[in-house]
């Protein structure tokens, strides 16, 4: 192994350690005052990330070139894409907190940092190429995860939510390193490419109990059913800014580890693990949707949103082609420009004395009060049930077509059945805001930044968004080939 | 010969301590009891050669952990009397599950003994090399292998610490910190004043 190569390989990650070491000074002389400062700095370092991975995508690096310290890390090119997904979603929520936090009186140096050095272990999760990597990757972004889900401190409800989601995720890592130990154990080995290897002349039962603890926990990681308890509690209860950011990063780093996971050091086992990813991707899909028709509080339906999208992503999993890996990450790009733009509408909607409003009967008529927001809103919510002019369709389309390609016909019929399920309660939302008569309950103003990311995102869902396809598509194309010969 | 006394030595301590541990009304006399099974524990770990898990249990086990639970014991208010009040009503329940701890232990032992289990062979990425020390062989891996894995795992420490100063320190508004730079800059002739107070009237600072 050659140290330089190793080093520049993981420059990205060098980049942001250093920023956030940095930051973390600036944040300790300049306290809570610099941090408008220190959220633009933590900006700039992504976006310096932002371009010094995306050589590896345009250049489709893959295999050897890409494999840092003895193939524990991958810079190739489908780390890059998910990396470059996680840290648009990272700056975004960042560049939205401001107005939210300066509310409460809570904007505190400390939020843009760890977010960053959330986005730096979820960039290790995605490039992992051992169980160590994966592991310290997943536990950095957690750590962050649990202190941010609990940053509104005098909130009752954020609280909660960090409580909740730490306990439940020391627990889901728990399952996972128990998982993680058994492999370990009947391999001999901790590299992806050591356990392909071992486990070539068949799966013995040890193995196997590895891989379905690992599932276990991985699927609570992208809070798939049904380890999805948690989903609706946490994102209620934390901030607004940071649920945003679970929806979107997160889910992105986690998949993508499934992806590593699975479809490399597992990738001759496929017939062990399919079952299992066939009932999360179902599972996830049917109970999200119903799960979100009772539900009156926006976040929590965005919650079960999520559960459902994760669904129809897992579709692609469950396929195990590169044809499947493919229409995940582009069902993911598409997935996290709806997700913005949701939570970018949830934070425009306020009350006259600027409370934020989450009560979903509160929007009604909301279309002749704010036509803007309402038809945004609207387009978001069309495009995550997936009906046809807007880009969330494309999304969908995708994952059945390598479905149906991979010969699993009745998954992609039983999910196609399950998507009108979920198609019910997007419309009851834009039935609230279009046919009810107005409540008059959302006046407040918006900030010019949470308009810039609705409209936005709003452009790349609408059919606009189709012009896309030919260059996402062979993005995601050579990300998924690099999955497949990361090995 | 002496390994043997050695070991029988360390066990019988070790066993013992534990023992006394459980047994002990006092939860303070428990806690010492316990670091003397760590120590102990530490000595079995040098005999079969692991010296850097002896160096763990005491550096870990005793420095810290041990002393915690001193802390914990001796500043909350636990009613130790009351905890041990429910002992005979839950004793069978507490034999059952220990009976079948040892059960599936020994069955699992068992198994792996027969040669039911196939084990993987270590790729030998960790194997020792000869000559040196297990201290040096990890250090000599986690410096150099596990270089990148090391730094990020300091990184994770790094955030659990940002994480808990977030979560619960806060600026109090009734307290009256010591500020030093003040108490520094401060010069004879500021915090000293000379009055000449006449006789029965008192000082007006």
């Amino acid at each position: 192994m050659d140290w330089s190569q190793s080093l520049r390989l993981i420059a990205p990650e060098e980049t942001l350690s250093i920023a956030g070491l940095i930051l973390l000074l600036v944040a300790a002389w300049g306290g809570d005052k610099a941090s408008r400062l220190i959220s633009i700095l933590t900006v700039a370092a992504l976006v310096a990330a932002g371009i010094m991975v995306s050589p590896a995508l345009c250049g489709a690096t893959m295999g050897p070139d890409a494999s840092a310290f003895f193939g524990q890390f991958h810079a190739d090119a489908f780390a890059s894409y998910a990396k470059v997904l996680i840290y648009i979603s990272a700056a975004a929520s960042l560049v939205i907190a401001p107005v939210f936090f300066e509310r409460f009186n809570a904007m505190r140096a400390e939020y843009p940092i760890l977010v960053l050095f959330a986005a730096l272990g979820m960039g290790i999760m995605v490039s992992a190429g051992d169980l160590l990597t994966l592991y310290i990757g997943l536990e950095m972004n957690s750590l962050a995860a649990y202190v941010l889900a609990a940053f509104l401190r005098n909130d009752g409800r954020s609280a909660e939510a960090g409580l909740k989601y730490f306990v439940l995720g020391a627990l889901a890592s728990g399952i996972l390193l128990f998982g993680m130990s058994l492999t370990y154990g009947f391999t001999g080995t901790t590299s992806f490419s050591g356990i392909n290897a071992a486990l070539a002349g068949g799966l013995s039962h040890g193995a196997l109990f590895g891989i379905v603890f690992m599932l276990a926990g991985l699927a609570f990681k992208v809070s798939a059913v049904p380890f999805h308890m948690w989903t609706p509690d946490v994102y209620e209860g934390a901030p607004t800014p940071v649920t945003m950011f679970f929806a979107t990063a997160p889910k992105v780093a986690a998949m993508g580890l499934m992806m590593r996971v699975l479809l490399d050091a597992f990738s001759d086992q496929a017939a062990a693990w399919q079952q299992i990813v066939l009932f999360l991707a179902l599972a996830s899909i049917v109970v999200g949707a119903l799960g979100a028709i009772g539900q009156t509080n926006i976040k929590r339906l965005m919650a079960y949103s999520s559960i459902n999208n994760v669904g129809f992503i897992l579709v692609g999993l469950a396929v195990a082609t590169p044809q499947g890996a493919s229409a995940m990450l582009f069902y993911l790009a598409i997935y996290i420009a709806m997700s913005l733009g949701g939570f970018a509408v949830i934070l425009m909607l306020k009350d006259e004395d600027g409370n934020y409003v989450e009560h979903i009967p509160s929007y009604a008529g909301l279309s002749r009060t704010r036509p803007g927001l309402a038809l945004g809103l609207a387009m978001i919510m069309f495009s995550l049930a997936g009906i046809p002019p807007l880009f969330g369709f494309w999304g969908k389309f995708l994952v059945f077509k390598a479905a149906v390609d991979g010969g699993m016909i009745a998954l992609a019929a039983l999910g196609f059945a399950a998507s009108v399920i979920g198609a019910f309660y997007y419309l009851k939302v834009v039935k609230i805001i279009y046919f009810d008569e107005p409540a008059d309950v959302v006046k407040g103003e918006s900030d010019i930044w949470h308009k810039l990311i609705l409209v936005i995102s709003c452009v790349v869902i609408s059919p606009l968004g189709f012009f896309l396809t030919k260059w996402l598509g062979g993005l995601t194309d050579t990300a998924a080939t690099a999955l497949f010969h990361a090995l | 010969m002496i390994h043997v006394i050695a070991f029988y030595l360390f066990a019988v301590m070790t066993i013992g301590s534990g023992a006394i541990t459980i047994l002990s009304r006092n939860p303070v006399h428990s806690v010492l009891w316990l670091i003397l099974a760590f120590f102990n524990a530490a000595g079995l770990m040098i005999l079969v050669g692991a010296e850097f898990i002896a160096m763990l249990l005491v550096i870990v086990y005793v420095g810290a952990v041990a002393v915690l639970f001193l802390f914990v014991v001796m500043m909350l208010d636990i009613d130790f009397a009351e905890l041990r009040a429910g002992f005979v009503k839950n004793f069978p329940f507490g034999m059952l599950i220990a009976v079948v701890l040892l059960a599936e232990m020994v069955l699992g032992i068992g198994a792996y003994k027969a040669g039911a289990l196939q084990l993987g062979t270590p790729d030998g990425t960790a194997a020792q090399p000869l000559g040196t020390s297990n201290i040096e062989a990890i250090g000599a891996l986690l410096y150099s292998r596990y270089l990148f894995l090391f730094e990020a795992a300091g990184i994770i420490l790094l955030v659990a610490m940002i994480g808990a100063i977030v979560l619960t320190h806060r600026q109090r508004g009734d307290t009256r910190g010591q500020k030093i730079s003040k108490q520094i800059a401060r010069r004879p002739d500021e915090a000293t004043v000379n009055v000449k107070p006449e006789v029965g009237k008192g000082v007006s600072l």
